[in-house]
């Protein structure tokens, strides 16, 4: 272990920090816009040309907020809560291949901060321990409706790993490895050979899932502000809460990247198109994101519970078995 | 828009009202599960992403940015009060009757004369606690004179709302009234349209 690679790693982890902290403030300012524009409304236009600076002001006033610790709160917990969201969400971004190589300067940049054999088993891992951010957030809060969005969000993000996990291992099968890289790879030479034209079926579960997986508004009870005001926030302020919001954006990128590699065919093969192409897909998935907020209506936490064990964990499996039963008799012919 | 079928409250085919279409409830298991699939099967959740996609395709924007555009009032408009002068001379239209402080279901105007040396009657004080006014509108309706109107100033965000109605605030200046920028209140109780018309002579003699 070089001293250049030690350099180059803190680089790339800077870069992502940075990058991806902004982009989940833009990301703020890009679903207000969306939502209005959907609603027939202007969105943010004050601060700056077309309110762009709007998130440099909500970033200012999270900073200068007070940060409130409320009485009866179990502290340590209650500080440590929202630092669990951020960085898991920013965790699971060290395996995820945010653009193909490249060479710059006659060095050969990897933007992947570790390409680890395990990478999409380690980014929803890394997703799945999100889940004590709002968990530990809501149960020490001491207030009722922390209290029950830390109840939903367990059960939720709990079962919902189940569709998560189903739904990726059929591609897996196919694919034959964990690393983002090579499942990249095996979708190389266009649309026909992506994973989503095969495995169409595990691309939507794992589509629906990444909902539950975000908290995302079909499936956005977890803080439904019309039933438990803001959930796991509810007694957070200023910064803590802030930290929150940016662990809810990034985590929407991260997933995002995540689908789009894995089902959608990646950055191809490695030009700058096929890498403009990913970003492409990205702010696709992070638009529908935004898009189904203004069309669809909530569910019910037994309908959601319903829908993950009744009806989409079934069809997983299924899909699983014929998938491996399809591999077992084209392998046994070939 | 035509309002004209709207008139008609009764459901026929004349009037634009009719009744929903219901279905009834599916009794057995099969009915049960037919109603499922049609419902599962239509689509309704991209009908929804269609829908918000389409509006903001067209962008149809609806806002009004307020302070830098504002939308018209009706003439109407009960706003803040104003007292109007004379056209010719320039003369405070108010005669000091104390009509509209009798008529004020709030009991909001307070006013004071006095006779001034060519004994005629002078308001001196003439204001009105918006604290307590409802703008019902009573006092420019009762004024013989057309002298307390109400005016299109809504706006009324200040340090002390007193300061928009005392008696120097509400009157029209001088140099408005020279300019010809005081406007008549087409509102409650003001001249109706063609006015001159009607009038007909006192008959003096009987």
């Amino acid at each position: 272990m070089d001293g250049a690679f030690i350099i180059e790693t803190i680089v790339k982890i800077v870069v992502i920090l940075l990058v991806f902290s902004a982009l989940s403030g833009f990301g703020t300012y890009v679903e207000r816009k969306v939502l209005a524009f959907m609603q027939r409304r202007l969105g943010p236009m004050h601060v700056g040309p077309y309110g762009l600076l709007q998130v440099a002001a909500d970033g200012i006033k999270l900073f200068t907020k007070e940060d409130i610790i409320p009485q009866n709160v179990v502290k340590p917990i209650f500080k440590i809560a929202p630092v669990i969201t951020a960085a898991t969400a920013f965790m699971a971004a060290a395996a995820i291949p945010f653009w193909p190589q490249f060479t710059a300067f006659g060095y050969t940049v990897h933007p992947i901060v570790s390409d680890i054999n395990v990478g999409i088993l380690y980014v929803m891992a890394m997703m799945a321990i999100g889940l004590y951010g709002p968990l530990l957030g809501g149960m020490a809060s001491a207030n009722k409706w922390s209290l029950l969005s830390a109840a939903r969000s367990a059960a939720v993000f709990i079962s919902y790993e189940v569709i998560t996990g189903l739904a990726l291992l059929a591609p897996l099968m196919m694919v034959g490895s964990l690393s983002l890289i090579d499942i990249n790879n095996y979708q190389i030479g266009g649309i026909s050979h992506w994973i989503a034209v095969s495995q169409p079926v595990a691309f939507i579960l794992f589509w629906i899932a990444a909902f539950a997986e975000t908290g995302r508004t079909p499936f956005h009870l977890v803080a439904n502000d019309h039933e438990i005001i803001d959930g796991f926030g509810t007694e957070y302020s200023g910064m803590r809460w802030g930290l929150f919001f940016i662990g809810e954006y990034a985590n929407m990128f991260f997933i995002s990247f995540v689908m789009a590699i894995v089902f959608l065919g990646g950055y191809g093969d490695g030009t700058i198109a096929g890498a403009l192409g990913l970003l492409l897909k990205v702010s696709f998935f992070f638009f529908f994101f935004l898009w189904t907020r203004a069309a669809w209506p909530d569910v019910r936490p037994d309908q959601l519970m319903r829908l993950c064990w009744k009806v989409l964990m079934p069809i997983a499996v299924v899909n699983v078995v014929i998938t491996g039963v399809v591999m077992m008799l084209t392998r046994g012919n070939g | 828009m035509n309002t004209e079928p709207f008139n008609d409250r009764n459901v026929n085919e004349l009037s634009a009202y009719y009744y929903v279409d219901i279905e009834n409830y599916p009794v057995t298991a099969w009915d049960k599960f037919k109603q499922v699939v049609k419902r599962s099967l239509k689509g309704e959740l991209f009908v929804g992403l269609w829908v918000v996609l389409r509006e903001m395709i067209k962008f149809d924007i609806h806002t009004v940015q307020y302070p830098k555009e504002k939308l018209p009032i009706g003439p109407r408009y009960r706003a803040v009060h104003k007292l109007l002068r004379l056209w010719e001379s320039g003369f405070e239209r108010c005669i000091g009757c104390g009509l509209c402080e009798k008529i004020c279901i709030s009991d909001c105007i307070r006013m004071d004369t006095r006779i001034d040396e060519n004994s005629r009657k002078e308001v001196t004080e003439y204001s009105i606690n918006l604290g307590r006014c409802i703008f019902c509108g009573y006092c420019a309706e009762v004024c013989p004179e057309l002298a307390i109107v109400h005016g299109g100033r809504y706006e009324n965000a200040s340090e002390q709302r007193a300061h928009f109605v005392i008696k120097d605030d509400m009157l029209t200046p001088l140099d408005f009234l020279t300019a010809g920028q005081q406007e008549e209140y087409p509102g409650f109780g003001a001249i109706t349209p063609h006015e001159d018309e009607r009038v007909t002579k006192t008959p003096l003699a009987y």
